[in-house]
C-alpha cells in the first residue's frame, strides 16, 4: 500500500488544470478528497504520474440555490451537504444520502464532484443525481459543456467526460415531493450492497409523478424508469409496489461478490427499494 | 505526629491497589498520540525491507530474475532463498515444531507467501523494486480444503515427502501433520451407543485474523564493532524471541537485546515468529545498517498468523431428561502451509480438551487432526488461550443442538448439567482440574437480570405474529456459558520452544518510598502498567502512583513468556504478588530493628508494621524504605529489592453467562443487537474498570467474527478478504451498549486469587452472539448454520426456511 511516485501539481486557475489535463494526457488526474483515488494509488491499481491537486482552484465550493434551482460546486464536500441548512430545505434527500455515505472522517475529505466523476458503482451520488435528472457541469479545453446525469456513466469508471474535461458543478431542480435515500451495508464506511433513490409526488392522493434510481446493483448507476412508470397513477398500494419492484429487477444486473450473491443482492434490492418508496410516498 | 495519621480506610484507599478503578497510566501518552511503536523507530542510516510475494496459492518457483529491481537508485539488496541457505536461514523452525520457509525455496504454498526481500534507502524505493523482482512461477493444483488435502496425490510439503513421524506422532497422509487424541475413546462410543439421546453436529468455525490495530514489524540493528544486535519489534513474547534469535542466527544471547515498545494490539497475532523479523536481522548483519520492515494492512491480513479454521463434527448423549453422559469431538484443523501454530509444545490443539465446558460430562473423548492446505500458515489464539475459542463454540452450539434434539430449553438444560460449586477443584473427563467455580450463582443472576422468562415469552408472541404476517422481524435469544482455561502454565507441562512457561517480577524500592517493578510480559493495551502496580501497590503498601511498571527490554526485564493467553495476571501477576511479599518480609526485619522488638512482634497493616498491641508505634514502608538505603542494620543486607519466577501449580479458570437478544429483519439478513448482558467472573478483581474496557473490547471483536469476520478463500486460494472493505472492523455504529456484571470467585491457587479477563469476552461472546442468531429461527426448524453471520448468510438461512415465500 505504498503509492508508485508522482508529480504532485497544485494549480490555482482552471485553465492551468486544462493545460497540465491536456500536456498530460492519460498520465494526468486531478484529484478532490482523495478519498477514492488515492487508495487506488496505494494499491498501484491507478497510476497517476501527475496528480494535480483541485483544491486551490476558485469557484468550486459554492453551494447555490436559486428558487429550486440548486448547483453544487465540484469541491463541496459531503460534510457540507449535512451542514448546509438551507439545502438541507429546499432538498433533503441530499443531507440524507450524504448521512450514508462513509463515515464523518471521510465525508470531510470526500466531495461531490469526485463522488459523480469517480464512476465506481458503489458510489451513492450518482445515483442520486440521476434519480434528482441532474445535469453534470464540465469544462475543457474545447470550452464548457453539460451532460443529464443518466446519460453519463457508460462502465465502471468510464464515464461521458473526456479526460482533458473537469467537472466543476452539478446542478438540479429540488424536487418539491417526497424522497427517501434508503441504504443496505455491511457497516459503517461500507459500499451500498443495495440502494435506492425515489422521488415522489403526490396529486389527489396518486402518484403523480416519481423517480427511481439504484446503486451498486450494476457497472453503472441504474435509473428505471419503468419502476417510476409503475408507480405513477397508484396509491403506492402493495401491487404499486410490487410492480415497481418487477420493474426495476427488470433494469439492474448485480454480481457476485463479498457481500453476497446475486439472489440475495436482488431480493434486497427490491426489499430496499419497497422501504424508500413508502418512505417518500408518506413524505409526499 | 501520629494524631495527623490518616484513619485505615483512607491510607488503604491512598494505596490505588486491588479493587480501585485507577484510570490507565498509559493513557496519557496514547491519547496523545505519544505512543511509541515500531514504525516510530528511526534510527540513523536506516534502510527499508519490503517483501515480493507470491500471488499464487501453490506455485514452483522456476527464476528469480533480481537485475532490473538492482538497478533501481537507492536498492540496496534483493535477498532470495539462495542467499539465505549458506547461513541456514532459508527455513526456520516453528512453535508447532514444523518448519517455514522465511523465502521461498523452490515452491510457494499460500498466496501472500514472501518470495525476496528488497532492501532500500526508503520504504517508497523499496515498494517500486518489489514490482521490478521478475519471479516466474509454474502454477500447481492448489487444495484450499483440508478434506481434499488428505485425498489428493497432489503433495503440499515436498519437504516431508516420506516423512511418517512429525513432531506430535505418526502422519497418516503425505498432508496430514498430526493427530492429537484426549479421553477415553471405547467408552465414549459405548456411552454414545447406549444412550437415550443423541445429538450429532458438524460445525465450521471460520478462518479469521486478529487484525491488531499496528501491524507486524522490526527494526534490526546489527553493531558489526560491538557484536550486539539490537531488534525492535512488535513481539507478544521478547524473551523468547531473543533466545530464538540467537539459536537461529549463532550470536550469543547476552549480544541480543530485544525490545518491544509499545504494541498496537496483539491478539495473538504477534506471538509467532515471521520471515519478515528474520529478513530484517539478516539484512541488517549483510548491510552493517539498520533495517526496518513493516508489513502493510493487506500483508498482515494474507500472510501472518490467521486463527480458527476448525472443522468441528459433536456427538453428545444425554438421558431423555437431559443429563449429559458423554461427549466426542473430532476436529479436521486447517494449519495451512506450514504448521506454524501458536501453542504449547506438548499441545498441538491447544487447549481444545477444555470442549466439555462448565458441564459435568463423565465421559468424553477428542481427536484432532492437523491438515496442511494452500493457506496462509498461523493458527493463534485470538484473543483467547489456545484455541479456548473453539472448544467453547463447540460445546455451546453442542448444548443448543441438544436442547433442540430434547425439546427443551437450552438454559434450563445448561443449568441441570452444570458442574456444582462443590464439585471444585473439578477433574474434567479430558484431563484438567477446574480450580474454582459457582457457575450456578452466575446463572441464576444473569437469567434474572434479563429477565430470561420474559424474553421466552416475547420471543413466542413475536413467532406467532411472524406467522399471522404481522411483522418480518424475529427474535434471538443467545445464551452461552463459558468456562475458559487461562495463564499457561505449569511448567511441568507447557513449554514454548523448551522454554518453560514461568513468567517473573523484579521490584526495586528506591530510598525515598517508591519503586520499579519490571516483568517478564509485554503489554498491547491491557494496561499492565496500571494494574500490576495496583498488585504491588496492596502487597508492599506504596501507592500504585509511586510505582512504575516496565516491560519488554530483555536487557532490563527478567526472562518471561510474555502476554497472550490471558497469562500475565495469573503468572506475571503472581510473580509481583509473590515478590512484593518477598519485599514485605525483610521491610519487617528492618521494621523490627527501627521499633527495636523481634521481628514477630509487629504485623502488617496496609502501608506499614505496626507493633502487636501497640498501633501508635509503626514504621510505614516509605520509612522502612529509606532505612533500608541508610542504616547499618545487623544481619540484614542494604537495598530492597527481590524478584520472583513463578511458576503456576495450575491454570485458573474464570468463568462467564452472557445473555444477548437480538432481532433479525427476514428480508434483509440485518440483526440487530438489543441487549447483551455480559456476567464476568474472573475471581479477585484488581481494576474494575480496566475489566470493564476489556470486556467491551473482547466482545466487541466477539461481534466482528460472529457476524461476519472471516478470511476467506476462493478455489484458486485468493484471499477475498484482504482489506478492511471486505474484512469486518466492527466501528462503534455496529456495537451495541454492553452491560457488564461479575461475580467473585477468587482461585484458590493464585496469591491474590486473581484469574485473567481479557480474553474471557471474545470466548463467550462468539457462541453468544452466534446462539442469539441461529436462536432467531428455532421455531422455525433451524439447528445449525454456520458462522459469520453476516448479512447474506442470515437471509439465506431465512430463505432455507421458507420464510421468504
Ligand atoms: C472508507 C471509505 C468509505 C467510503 N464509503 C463510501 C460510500 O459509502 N458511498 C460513497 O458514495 N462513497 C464512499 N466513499 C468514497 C468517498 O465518498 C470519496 O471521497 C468519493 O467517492 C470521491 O470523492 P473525492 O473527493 O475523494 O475524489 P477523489 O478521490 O479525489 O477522486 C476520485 C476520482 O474522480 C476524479 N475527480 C475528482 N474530482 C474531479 C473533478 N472535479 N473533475 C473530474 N474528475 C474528478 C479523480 O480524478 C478520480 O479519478 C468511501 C471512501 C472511503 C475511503
Amino acid at each position: 500500500m505504498i503509492p508508485a511516485a508522482f508529480e504532485y501539481h497544485r494549480p490555482t486557475k482552471m485553465d492551468d488544470v486544462i493545460a497540465l489535463l491536456t500536456e498530460h494526457g492519460d498520465d494526468a488526474r486531478v484529484m478532490a478528497g482523495g478519498h477514492s483515488l488515492i487508495p487506488m494509488m496505494k494499491l498501484r491499481m491507478a497510476d497517476v504520474p501527475h496528480l494535480i491537486d483541485l483544491q486551490d482552484i476558485g469557484g468550486l465550493q459554492n453551494i447555490s440555490i436559486e428558487g429550486q434551482r440548486v448547483t453544487l460546486g465540484a469541491m463541496v464536500t459531503q460534510h457540507e451537504l449535512i451542514n448546509h441548512t438551507a439545502l438541507a430545505e429546499v432538498a433533503p434527500i441530499l443531507r440524507e444520502t450524504a448521512l450514508q455515505i462513509a463515515d464523518p472522517q471521510v465525508r470531510y475529505m470526500g466531495t461531490v464532484g469526485g463522488n459523480v466523476a469517480n464512476g465506481d458503482p458503489g458510489n451513492d451520488m450518482p445515483g442520486l443525481m440521476q434519480c434528482l435528472d441532474a445535469q453534470i457541469n464540465l469544462t475543457g479545453p474545447s470550452g464548457s459543456r453539460s451532460v443529464a446525469a443518466r446519460d453519463y456513466y457508460e462502465a465502471a469508471y468510464m464515464t461521458a467526460r473526456e479526460d482533458d474535461e473537469v467537472l466543476v458543478s452539478v446542478s438540479f431542480d429540488a424536487p418539491r415531493s417526497g424522497y427517501a435515500y434508503e441504504k443496505q451495508k455491511r457497516k459503517i464506511g461500507d459500499y451500498a450492497t443495495a440502494a435506492a433513490a425515489v422521488t415522489i409526488t403526490k396529486d389527489g392522493g396518486k402518484v403523480a409523478s416519481a423517480s427511481v434510481a439504484m446503486t451498486n446493483l450494476s457497472d453503472v448507476p441504474v435509473w428505471s424508469e419503468a419502476a417510476c412508470d409503475a408507480l405513477v397513477g397508484t396509491d403506492c398500494n402493495v401491487d404499486a409496489l410490487a410492480a415497481a419492484v418487477a420493474a426495476m429487477l427488470g433494469d439492474i444486473d448485480p454480481t457476485e461478490d463479498n457481500r453476497g450473491p446475486v439472489a440475495f443482492k436482488r431480493h434486497v434490492a427490491g426489499v430496499i427499494l419497497k422501504r424508500a418508496i413508502a418512505r417518500a410516498w408518506d413524505r409526499a | 505526629m501520629n494524631d495527623m495519621t490518616p484513619d485505615r480506610e483512607e491510607r488503604s484507599a491512598n494505596l490505588k491497589g486491588l479493587g480501585c478503578s485507577r484510570k490507565r497510566v498509559e493513557d496519557a501518552r496514547f491519547t496523545q498520540g505519544k505512543g511509541n511503536y515500531v514504525d516510530d523507530i528511526k534510527l540513523p542510516g536506516m534502510l527499508h525491507g519490503d517483501f515480493v510475494r507470491s500471488p499464487y496459492a501453490h506455485a514452483r518457483v522456476v527464476s528469480i530474475n533480481k537485475d532490473a529491481a538492482l538497478e533501481l537508485p537507492g536498492v540496496v539488496a534483493v535477498l532470495t532463498a539462495e542467499d539465505l541457505a549458506p547461513l541456514n536461514l532459508h527455513w526456520m523452525p516453528t512453535l508447532a515444531g514444523d518448519k517455514q520457509m522465511v523465502l521461498a525455496d523452490g515452491k510457494v504454498l499460500f498466496q501472500g507467501q514472501e518470495v525476496a526481500f528488497v532492501v532500500a534507502k526508503d520504504r517508497y524505493i523499496a515498494a517500486d523494486a518489489v514490482e521490478l523482482v521478475e519471479v516466474e512461477y509454474e502454477e500447481l493444483p492448489v487444495i484450499v480444503d483440508p478434506f481434499e488435502a488428505l485425498k489428493t496425490d497432489v503433495v503440499l510439503r515436498e519437504d516431508l515427502a516420506g516423512q511418517t513421524e512429525g513432531a506430535h506422532g505418526p502422519r497418516k497422509h503425505h498432508n496430514h501433520i498430526f493427530t492429537w487424541e484426549q479421553g477415553d475413546e471405547a467408552t465414549t462410543n459405548q456411552v454414545l451407543d447406549d444412550a437415550e439421546v443423541v445429538a450429532e453436529e458438524t460445525m465450521y468455525y471460520h478462518r479469521t485474523h486478529p487484525c491488531p490495530l499496528e501491524t507486524c514489524g522490526s527494526v534490526a540493528s546489527m553493531d558489526k564493532v560491538n557484536g550486539k544486535l539490537t531488534l525492535y519489534g512488535t513481539f507478544q513474547a521478547p524473551h523468547v524471541v531473543r533466545t530464538v534469535a540467537s539459536l537461529l542466527s549463532g550470536i550469543e544471547e547476552h549480544n541480543i537485546r530485544v525490545v518491544s515498545p509499545d504494541i498496537g494490539g496483539g491478539f495473538g497475532n504477534k506471538v509467532g515468529v515471521y520471515p519478515g523479523y528474520v529478513c530484517s536481522i539478516v539484512a541488517s548483519i549483510v548491510t552493517g545498517v539498520p533495517v526496518k520492515w513493516v508489513e502493510d494492512r493487506m500483508e498482515n491480513l494474507m500472510s501472518t498468523a490467521f486463527a480458527r479454521d476448525y472443522w468441528m463434527t459433536g456427538k453428545i448423549a444425554a438421558t431423555k431428561d437431559g443429563k449429559i453422559t458423554g461427549l466426542h469431538c473430532h476436529v479436521t484443523a486447517d494449519h495451512g502451509g506450514f504448521d506454524a501454530c501458536a501453542d504449547p509444545t506438548k499441545f498441538p490443539a491447544g487447549f481444545m480438551n477444555i470442549c466439555t465446558g462448565s458441564y459435568d460430562i463423565p465421559v468424553a473423548y477428542l481427536a484432532v487432526d492437523g491438515v496442511y492446505t494452500n493457506k496462509a500458515p498461523g493458527g493463534v489464539s485470538y484473543r483467547c488461550s489456545f484455541r479456548v475459542t473453539e472448544a467453547v463454540y463447540f460445546i455451546e452450539r453442542m448444548i443448543e443442538v441438544l436442547a433442540i434434539e430434547l425439546n427443551m430449553d437450552a438454559a434450563e438444560l445448561r443449568r441441570i448439567n452444570f458442574i456444582k460449586k462443590d464439585q471444585f477443584p473439578y477433574q474434567s473427563a479430558l484431563g484438567w482440574e477446574y480450580d474454582s467455580g459457582d457457575y450456578h450463582t452466575a446463572w441464576e443472576k444473569a437469567l434474572k437480570t434479563v429477565d430470561y422468562e420474559g424474553l421466552r415469552k416475547e420471543q413466542a408472541e413475536r413467532v406467532e405474529a411472524f406467522k399471522r404476517g404481522e411483522t418480518r422481524t424475529l427474535m434471538g435469544v443467545g445464551l452461552s456459558f463459558f468456562t475458559e482455561i487461562v495463564g499457561a502454565g505449569p511448567v511441568k507441562n507447557c513449554d514454548i520452544l523448551g522454554m518453560g512457561m514461568f513468567d517473573s517480577c523484579e521490584i526495586r524500592i528506591h530510598p525515598t518510598g517508591s519503586a520499579i517493578a519490571r516483568l517478564g510480559t509485554i503489554s498491547q493495551g491491557q494496561g499492565h502498567a496500571t494494574t500490576f502496580a495496583q498488585i504491588l501497590a496492596s502487597e508492599i503498601g506504596l501507592s500504585a502512583d509511586s510505582i512504575t511498571i516496565e516491560e519488554g527490554d530483555t536487557d532490563t526485564a527478567p526472562y518471561g513468556l510474555g502476554t497472550y493467553g490471558s497469562r500475565s495476571t495469573p503468572v506475571a501477576g503472581a510473580a509481583t504478588a509473590m515478590a512484593g511479599r518477598k519485599i514485605r518480609a525483610k521491610a519487617q526485619m528492618i521494621a523490627a530493628y527501627l521499633l527495636e522488638v523481634h521481628d514477630d512482634d509487629v504485623e502488617w497493616d496496609i502501608d506499614r508494621f505496626v507493633v502487636k498491641g501497640a498501633p501508635e508505634r509503626f514504621k510505614t514502608m516509605k520509612e522502612i524504605a529509606y532505612a533500608a538505603y541508610n542504616q547499618a542494620i545487623p544481619g540484614v543486607e542494604p537495598g530492597l529489592e527481590a524478584v520472583s519466577y513463578y511458576d503456576p501449580p495450575n491454570m485458573t479458570y474464570p468463568f462467564g453467562a452472557y445473555v444477548c437478544v437480538m432481532d433479525i429483519d427476514v428480508d434483509t439478513g440485518v440483526p440487530e443487537i438489543r441487549r447483551f448482558y455480559a456476567l464476568d467472573d474472573c475471581g479477585t478483581r484488581i481494576n474494575p474498570m480496566i475489566i470493564e474496557g476489556q470486556v467491551h473490547g473482547g466482545l466487541t471483536e466477539a461481534l466482528a467474527v460472529a457476524l461476519g469476520q472471516e478470511i476467506a478463500y476462493d478455489d484458486l486460494g485468493n484471499v477475498k478478504t484482504g482489506t478492511l472493505m471486505d474484512f469486518f472492523l466492527p466501528t462503534a455504529w455496529e456495537v451495541p451498549n454492553y452491560e457488564t456484571d461479575h461475580t467473585v470467585t477468587p482461585s484458590p491457587h493464585h496469591p491474590i486469587g486473581a484469574k485473567g479477563v481479557g480474553e474471557s469476552p471474545h470466548v463467550g461472546g462468539v457462541p453468544c452472539f452466534s446462539n442469539a442468531v441461529q436462536d432467531a429461527f428455532r421455531a422455525f426448524g433451524l439447528r445449525h448454520t454456520n458462522m459469520p453471520h453476516d448479512h447474506w448468510r442470515i437471509w439465506q438461512t431465512a430463505n432455507r426456511l421458507g420464510l421468504h415465500d
